[in-house]
């Protein structure tokens, strides 16, 4: 890796952006070799706008149109087996429709970076935020990392290639952004140079490419004999992201100043109620944390950025002193004990010999806003519970009931 | 055939070409064809090979040796699916337990 040094301020550009124009600024940035996506809202303005930079000859990429998202990850995974650098981006039910892809292109360990523009999925069918698709696809074998603003979402996006292209790694990584509330959101964000991307990122060092004269075979049959061996294999190169994460982001820290790690933790030292949440509900809540804090209450807000791997030890560390966390998430897991979040999180605390309460709040399924009040709402029945001792597996806030 | 996790290549790829030819199949066979060299055509005179035709495994190879017409099984690969007893017009092959 070539050092990095930090980036002057005159050499940082500018610009009002929306969090799909981010990400295909930072795809444009990180040269990618071949982009196939199937168009889908609310993610399509990254493809356009992608395309319209293939267009414009302002990048060398080969841009694939398939008839949609299952040959969109299919021709990913095969333009990766070469060597190449491979981007795509899709929502909703176009993650569904390439849903048995995702686990060839996790267990045929393909560096591919995935933009979910997360949307809920039907019926009723909705074109608006919630985590039920990417959550859905939480057990794929993608590293999934989760962006509050468009700046985080263009510079997660450069370091998701560092991340899945490292060898220790070599999985893809999903890099999720709230749909609309982020996705359609103009917010300034500071771009690098584009040579600044270019030596950070390198030229991906392909470990086993398809290569006429080497041939090798990818993706055989593998039964009783070896499946389990490989399924070992993947799941050790996805516990060992968490030490690579930190070194991407020290060297991305280093060129920006900006990190923001596996947890990014806000007043949560001295907090009672910690309110756990992710994307953007996560800058609602430290806006309400602020507030309840001039109020006199103790609360602090905890913001999971990584939720696969889910960053147990770090989780764990931040919340164990305080006396209740209170979960905020958009999805329901019909017929679970709890939802995805939650459940992620108690069975965190489970060996501990005390540990804090823990309250679920459903929120915001279908776009549905999530106003300060929402989670103000959570942390006044959180604390009640506290009080009684006593909490629900969980509950939904914002519906008419 | 028993590498511990880490002694085996990335992903389940195969790293050299053409190492089916190590992949024996010929333990799956309960069944094994038994030739009938009189009413055979092959042996008679050269005829027919219907057998080699149809065994999806290559495992039957009729040959000539010394100016004869003659035959020999490949029991590493054969998996005793019983295509070619099936498939001989004068019933020349019959499958035996093996």
């Amino acid at each position: 890796m070539t050092a990095v040094e930090k980036i002057p301020a005159d050499k940082i550009k500018i610009e009002g952006l929306t969090g799909d124009a981010a990400i295909a600024h930072a795809f444009k940035q990180c040269d990618i070799d071949v982009m196939a996506a199937y168009p889908i809202t609310p993610q399509t303005i990254i493809v356009e706008d992608f395309q319209k930079f293939a267009a414009n000859g302002e990048v060398q990429t080969k841009v694939i149109t398939v008839e949609s998202e299952h040959s969109a990850m299919s021709a990913c995974i095969g333009a990766s087996a070469t060597g190449a650098r491979v981007a795509t981006a899709t929502a909703s039910a176009g993650l569904a429709l390439m849903w048995e892809v995702l686990y060839c292109a996790a267990s045929m360990r393909m560096p591919i970076v995935l933009t979910v523009a997360n949307r809920a999925l039907s019926a009723p069918i909705n074109i608006h935020n919630d985590w039920s698709d990417s959550y859905g696809a939480r057990d794929s074998g993608f590293i999934q990392l989760y962006c509050q603003n468009s700046q985080e979402a263009y510079d997660t996006t450069i370091m998701a290639f560092k991340l899945a292209e490292d060898h220790r790694v070599l999985l893809p990584v999903m890099v999720c952004i709230d749909g609309f509330i982020l996705s359609h959101n103009v917010e300034r964000v500071e771009m690098l140079p584009d040579e600044a991307v270019k030596s950070f990122l390198g030229v991906r060092e392909p470990v086993q490419p398809l290569d006429p004269d080497n041939p090798l075979t990818m993706g055989p049959l593998a039964l009783t004999d070896y499946y389990f061996e490989f399924k070992e294999q993947q799941d050790r190169a996805i516990h060992a992201v968490p030490d690579v994460f930190k070194e991407v982001e020290e060297a991305f820290k280093k060129m920006t100043g900006r990190s923001y790690g596996m947890v990014e933790d806000y007043k949560t030292e001295d907090a009672d109620i910690i309110l756990l949440t992710h994307s953007t509900p996560a800058g609602t809540a430290k806006v309400v944390a602020d507030t309840l804090r001039e109020q006199g209450e103790k609360v602090g807000v905890l913001r999971l950025k990584m939720f696969r791997p889910f960053p147990v030890k770090e989780v764990v560390e931040k919340i164990k002193h305080a006396k209740a966390v209170a979960v905020f998430e958009k999805c329901l897991s019909f017929g679970a004990v709890c939802n995805p979040l939650a459940l992620e999180l108690r069975s965190a605390l489970y060996d501990l010999d005390e540990r804090p309460m823990v309250t679920d709040f459903v929120i915001g399924l279908g776009g549905r806003d999530v106003p300060p009040t929402t989670i103000v709402d959570g942390y006044n029945k959180t604390k009640e519970y506290l009080a009684k001792g006593k909490a629900p597996l969980y509950e939904t806030l914002g519906v008419r009931k | 055939m028993s590498e511990k996790f880490n002694d085996i290549p990335m992903a389940g790829n195969i790293l050299e070409p053409g190492n089916a030819t190590k992949y024996k199949t010929g333990g799956w066979r309960a069944m094994r064809p038994v030739h009938n060299d009189e009413t055979c055509l092959w042996m008679k005179n050269g005829t027919c090979g219907l057998c080699w035709i149809f065994c999806p495994d290559d495992a039957i190879r009729l040959i000539e040796k010394d100016g004869k017409y003659t035959y020999e099984y490949d029991y590493d690969y054969c998996k005793g699916c019983g295509i070619c007893a099936n498939q001989c017009p004068t019933s020349s092959i019959k499958m035996e337990s093996e």
